[in-house]
């Protein structure tokens, strides 16, 4: 019996006032997938996965995350609690706090772990990444790279059932890239569900089951990597692609 | 040399009354001179109110603080209303003048509500309402200056408002308001010397009442400056050393890296 997908839109419409960046999606994930959304800036992407950890409300269709319906209403909900995981292109660090205060906060306040416990997570986690000996440092001592990936590791602590990754390579140095996308590989490759933005195709080609190009608000094109890049059926895709892949 | 540009200042003022000394046309430095009996009672006399003004200081800065973070937090909400209601206790208590405020609680306020106010009392509450004003609009830019990528980070790691503001945002607020808060405490401390109208007997009210009986204006009203000069000095440095621990001068907001 296939499992329940990790999310699920169905027809979702959302309004910035006048200008409507989301038409009509539709979008279904499922346990283990990896989803690469690539497109121009103002296509949407990124609203899209905000709208997936509810940064964003939407106005009109149905978002299912892990089972759960998101409110398009007025109304303010408490909000998920950590199970949706969110990278930031601009890592979003606390910036007053040790690495390690970073990553227990949320453990500790919002699933009520004992110090004791949410260190132990925290430093499993930081091994993950590659960076327990920063442990003790604060966020502005460390490298973009290693700041990125202490994000990474805040957002695990959570223990979430989906990742989201909103351009998480795009604020770093070149030389640093790679360390931050070898982190993302080593998570798809561990099984995690994961929706990135990101323009980096060849982490996409290497990671992706499906390759979703987005433009003006809507999904131009959605389909498994090797055909994605080989012959999209959009000419829009192609330019797009043509347009990143030449240098 | 930390301390240099305050034993600099201290040094310049004294030099000013030493230079006084000289031509006893004008000075007449006699009435507060601790050698004789009269100037060391005087002097006692003018030295006797610090104690109110740093009394009145404190109780104005821990409740126009107090009052000023909670009227902040209408300010920062999302609604409309409590962003009025917010709107409306600034722009009035900022609007009057202190004085007329130490008045109106002081002669005015006793009539409406049938209880008489103690003039310390009425000082007291005039000046943490005219301070709280300033104080809430400190807090409030301190908080929307932080960038709204933090408060992201925290909604979606499952931190609810409380554990954001208290975790998340006050502490890089505070950071960042902290010289601002300084500077409020400098003015809280001298306004604290308009209450004197009231007959609170603070430094300046010393310092009148001194000068209508000994005739000597200059020298008293020099001593009453000094005493101004020496708390507000002895406030900046202890706000400066704060700067320094909390690390308000780090443009990441951080503690010092050489910590």
């Amino acid at each position: 019996m296939p499992e329940d997908p990790v999310v699920s839109m169905q027809s979702v419409n959302k309004w910035f006032g006048e200008l409507q960046v989301l038409k009509d999606i539709n979008l279904t994930v499922a346990s283990g997938e990896r989803v690469v959304i690539c497109g121009p800036s103002g296509s949407g992407k990124s609203t899209l996965i905000r709208c997936l950890c509810e940064l964003e409300k939407h106005q009109q269709g149905q978002i299912l995350v892990d089972g759960k319906t998101l409110s398009s209403g007025p109304q303010r909900h408490p909000g998920q609690r950590g199970e949706v995981g969110m990278v930031f292109q601009q890592f979003n660090l606390f910036p007053h706090m040790t690495v390690l205060r970073n990553l227990t906060l949320a453990p500790m306040r919002v699933r009520k772990l004992p110090k004791g416990e949410a260190e132990a997570l925290a430093m499993q986690y930081l091994e993950r990444v590659r960076i327990p000996d920063q442990a003790h440092k604060l966020p502005a001592q460390l490298s973009g790279g290693q700041q990125q990936r202490v994000a990474i590791a805040r957002s695990l602590c959570m223990q979430p059932r989906l990742m989201l990754f909103d351009e998480p390579t795009s604020a770093l140095d070149p030389e640093m890239i790679s360390e931050v996308l070898d982190t993302m590989i080593g998570l798809a490759e561990d099984g995690m569900t994961m929706i990135c933005v990101t323009h980096e195709m060849g982490f996409a080609k290497r990671v992706a089951d499906q390759m979703i190009f987005m433009d003006g608000g809507e999904i131009v094109e959605q389909a498994a990597p090797e055909k994605f890049f080989a012959k999209p059926d959009q000419a829009r895709t192609r330019q797009f692609l043509s347009q990143i892949l030449s240098h | 040399m930390k301390y240099k540009r305050t034993i600099g200042a201290l040094l310049l003022f004294s030099l000013l009354l030493l230079a006084g000394c000289e031509s006893s046309q004008q000075w007449g430095w006699y009435v507060v001179n601790p050698m004789v009996h009269r100037g060391r009672i005087n002097l006692m006399f003018l030295l006797s109110g610090i104690p109110w003004t740093i009394l009145l200081t404190i109780c104005c800065v821990l409740i126009s603080n107090a009052l000023g973070f909670l009227i902040s937090l209408l300010g920062l909400a999302e609604q409309r209303l409590p962003r009025m209601l917010y709107r409306a206790y600034v722009e009035v208590f900022r609007s009057i003048p202190p004085l007329v405020s130490i008045f109106w609680v002081y002669y005015g306020l006793p009539i409406l509500i049938d209880v008489g106010l103690e003039p310390f009392a009425a000082g007291m509450i005039a000046l943490s309402l005219y301070g709280s004003a300033f104080m809430a609009e400190i807090f409030r830019g301190g908080v929307q200056s932080i960038d709204r990528g933090q408060f992201e980070a925290a909604h979606t790691l499952g931190l609810g408002y409380l554990d954001t503001m208290r975790f998340v945002i006050f502490p890089q607020a505070l950071r960042r308001a902290l010289p601002a808060i300084g500077n409020q405490l400098v003015i809280t401390l001298k306004m604290t010397s308009l209450v004197s109208v009231i007959g609170v007997s603070e430094v300046l009210r010393r310092g009148n009442e001194l000068a209508v009986t000994e005739y000597r204006p200059l020298e008293i009203y020099s001593i009453v400056a000094l005493q101004y000069l020496v708390l507000v000095l002895i406030v900046s440095a202890g706000v400066r050393k704060l700067e320094k621990r909390m690390g308000s001068d780090e443009r990441q907001g951080g503690r010092s890296i050489a910590e």
